[in-house]
């Protein structure tokens, strides 16, 4: 039955050109990239910090001169484009420069707990046994706690300052970040490239090293990047308590704390700070659900 | 059943010493002398010792971790130090304005939750969708104490519809149930609605297009059922974890109600830890705190046993 095809009658292959497949990082890039949203929020998120680090250049006045004189002028007054705050300092430039420490404060204590807690939860996960029961019986008492109660609690007990309250979110976001380090490494440390890493003889730096961290730190730095937005309003709010930031260094949640005085005679100027705190805080929650979506993570 | 339930109660007792140890260490890992706020700051070496004595400071760590946790157990906390009175009973006092504060936001945010939460699934990626997808975002992203003080901007200095602090137009000491004193609980209970709002939308909407998904939906439409009639059935399915996820909410909202507690001067735990922090007055923060977790802890298990007797579905291992 089979007829024999002359040579000539059968389709040319297509010639095989070596395509190198993109990495997974260029995959994410790419779909990020295609996302307008999460493109917005990032050029939100560049612009604030942008203007936050070359403040000190572009401030259009001196944010710490006072003036007895010119307390709480209007948005719009000639020379103080938003107004001035309760001791006449010029509010655009302390909102500019307010930036850098309420970014700073936003962002460091989750790159300090995404460090820790992933140290801890792919210990605890890999470890397995007793070591992981320990650990995680310890990260599950400080995640009992609400985490803007242990934020304050733990700044309270400290005292105010900057550094207080950067030990403090970082304490908060640490159980976070370990307990879903734990169990994303447990479900790797099952997987049978694992099993046979071990069989062939691997250490267990080897594994950890080229197996594990790999596949795990994605994951986690997503469920990380969701926590800045978290991070921004609890820093700010303990500024606003008068438990981070010291006056008269601009702060945006500071600066709502002093400017409650106002709301009644300059209503908007009051409101100011918290429009930016706003806005940071959802763009970062848009960039972080858009970097979820191109990761694929299900959560 | 009962084994789980034996177990899961069982898991939160660690749980509660942990919390209750973590509490006790606040005063220890506090810089500086924890009596430094009432001695005079000429006090001899002797009547520091006495003082030492006198608050337990003497003793050894472990030794003062029991008989402190044996204290709390028989309902002592020890004494504020900047008031001279049991923590017991200011906490007592004001966890109670709390929980109403807490209680009333919780049940408009689920409401509302909810309900965006079902036009969302329903019309899935309708705009309706995207505009309730939309709101739960801004509601996990809005700094509360922020929207508490634009609350009072519009409501209270510009249209002067509502007051913007306090617990009643008498003070803050005796609650009732009418509607002058509702009037002050109206903006905060709004402004922290806001918080449980979001996250039961988001949460309400994927169990909803899940259970549209599922073949039983089909089956029931298949056979006549009106649509009223499957939403009941959606409801049902859906009830369980909606509620657990309110409960939890509650929680958080009783431990983190501080900031918009501060916004509005309302006489609960937030503005006991306020003046317990600026005060420096450690026993009373403690005290506070430990009462505020506990009770987070003990509603955790609650929303569990209780989800567990819901959904006799969800097998717990």
């Amino acid at each position: 039955m089979s007829a024999v095809l002359p040579p000539s009658a059968m389709p040319t292959p297509a010639p095989v050109a070596v395509v190198r497949s993109r990495s997974h990082g260029a995959n994410v890039m790419r779909r990020l990239l295609r996302n307008p949203i999460a493109m917005t929020a990032a050029a939100v998120i560049l612009l604030l910090v942008l203007v936050a680090i070359f403040a000190p250049w572009i401030m259009p006045a001196d944010p710490f001169a006072t003036s007895m004189f010119k307390r709480l002028k209007p948005i719009g007054t000639p020379g103080f484009p938003l107004g001035t705050d309760e001791l006449g300092r010029d509010m655009l430039s302390r909102l500019m420069l307010g930036g850098r420490l309420s970014l700073f404060m936003g962002i460091a204590p989750v790159l300090m707990a995404f460090v820790i807690g992933s140290g801890i939860g792919i210990l605890a996960g890999y470890a397995g046994g007793g070591i992981n029961t320990v650990l995680m019986r310890c990260v599950d008492v400080l995640y009992a706690f609400p985490s803007v109660l242990l934020a304050i609690a733990l700044s309270g007990a400290l005292g105010a300052g900057i550094t207080n309250a950067l030990v403090s979110l970082t304490v908060v976001f640490v159980p976070q970040i370990a307990r879903i380090a734990e169990s994303v490494t447990t479900q790797v440390r099952r997987s049978d490239y694992v099993d046979a890493a071990r069989a062939s003889g691997a250490s267990a730096f080897t594994i950890v090293h080229r197996h594990v961290l790999g596949n795990v730190i994605g994951p986690i730095f997503v469920y990380a990047t969701s926590l800045i937005s978290v991070s921004m309003i609890l820093a700010s709010g303990l500024s606003f308590l008068g438990l981070g930031v010291k006056p008269p260094q601009p702060e945006w949640g500071l600066m709502l704390n002093t400017l409650r005085t106002a709301i009644y005679s300059q209503p908007w100027i009051a409101a100011l700070p918290g429009v930016l705190i706003f806005v940071t805080s959802v763009s970062f929650n848009m960039l972080a659900d858009g970097l979820r979506t191109a990761m694929e993570v299900k959560q | 059943m009962l084994a789980y339930l034996i177990r899961r109660a069982g898991y939160a007792l660690p749980i509660m010493l942990g919390v209750s140890f973590l509490c006790f260490m606040l005063v220890h890992i506090a810089p500086g002398d924890p009596l430094v706020a009432i001695l005079p700051a000429d006090a001899s070496i002797d009547l520091q010792k006495q003082m030492m004595k006198l608050y337990g400071f003497d003793r050894s760590l472990p030794e003062q971790f029991f008989h402190w946790l044996w204290r709390a157990m028989h309902g002592d906390l020890g004494t504020s130090i900047a008031t001279s009175r049991p923590v017991t009973q200011e906490v007592m006092k004001a966890v109670g304005n709390t929980f109403m504060l807490a209680m009333m936001a919780t049940l408009i945010g689920f409401f509302f939750g909810c309900l965006f939460g079902f036009v969302a699934g329903y019309f899935r990626n309708s705009w309706a969708d995207r505009a309730a997808s939309f709101m739960s975002v801004i509601g996990v992203s809005l700094p509360h104490y922020w929207l508490g003080m634009v609350m009072v901007i519009i409501f209270s200095s510009q249209l002067m519809w509502l007051p913007a602090t306090g617990a009643g137009p008498d003070g803050s000491g005796n609650w009732k149930w009418d509607i002058e004193h509702i009037k002050y609980m109206i903006l905060p209970a709004v402004t922290m609605s806001f918080i449980p709002m979001g996250i039961v939308a988001r949460t309400v909407r994927a169990l909803v297009a899940d259970i549209l998904s599922q073949e039983f939906v089909i089956g029931l439409r298949a056979r006549g059922l009106s649509e009223f009639g499957v939403f009941k059935h959606v409801v049902k399915n859906c009830a369980p974890t909606a509620l657990a996820v309110m409960g939890l909410q509650l929680g958080y909202l009783l431990g983190g109600s501080i900031l918009i507690e501060t916004v509005f001067s309302w006489p609960g735990t937030g503005f006991l830890l306020n003046q317990a922090i600026f005060q420096r007055d450690l026993p009373l923060l403690q005290g506070t705190i430990l009462v505020l977790a506990l009770f987070f802890v003990a509603l955790n298990l609650l929303v569990d046993i209780l989800q567990t007797v819901l959904d006799p579905r969800i097998e717990r291992a």
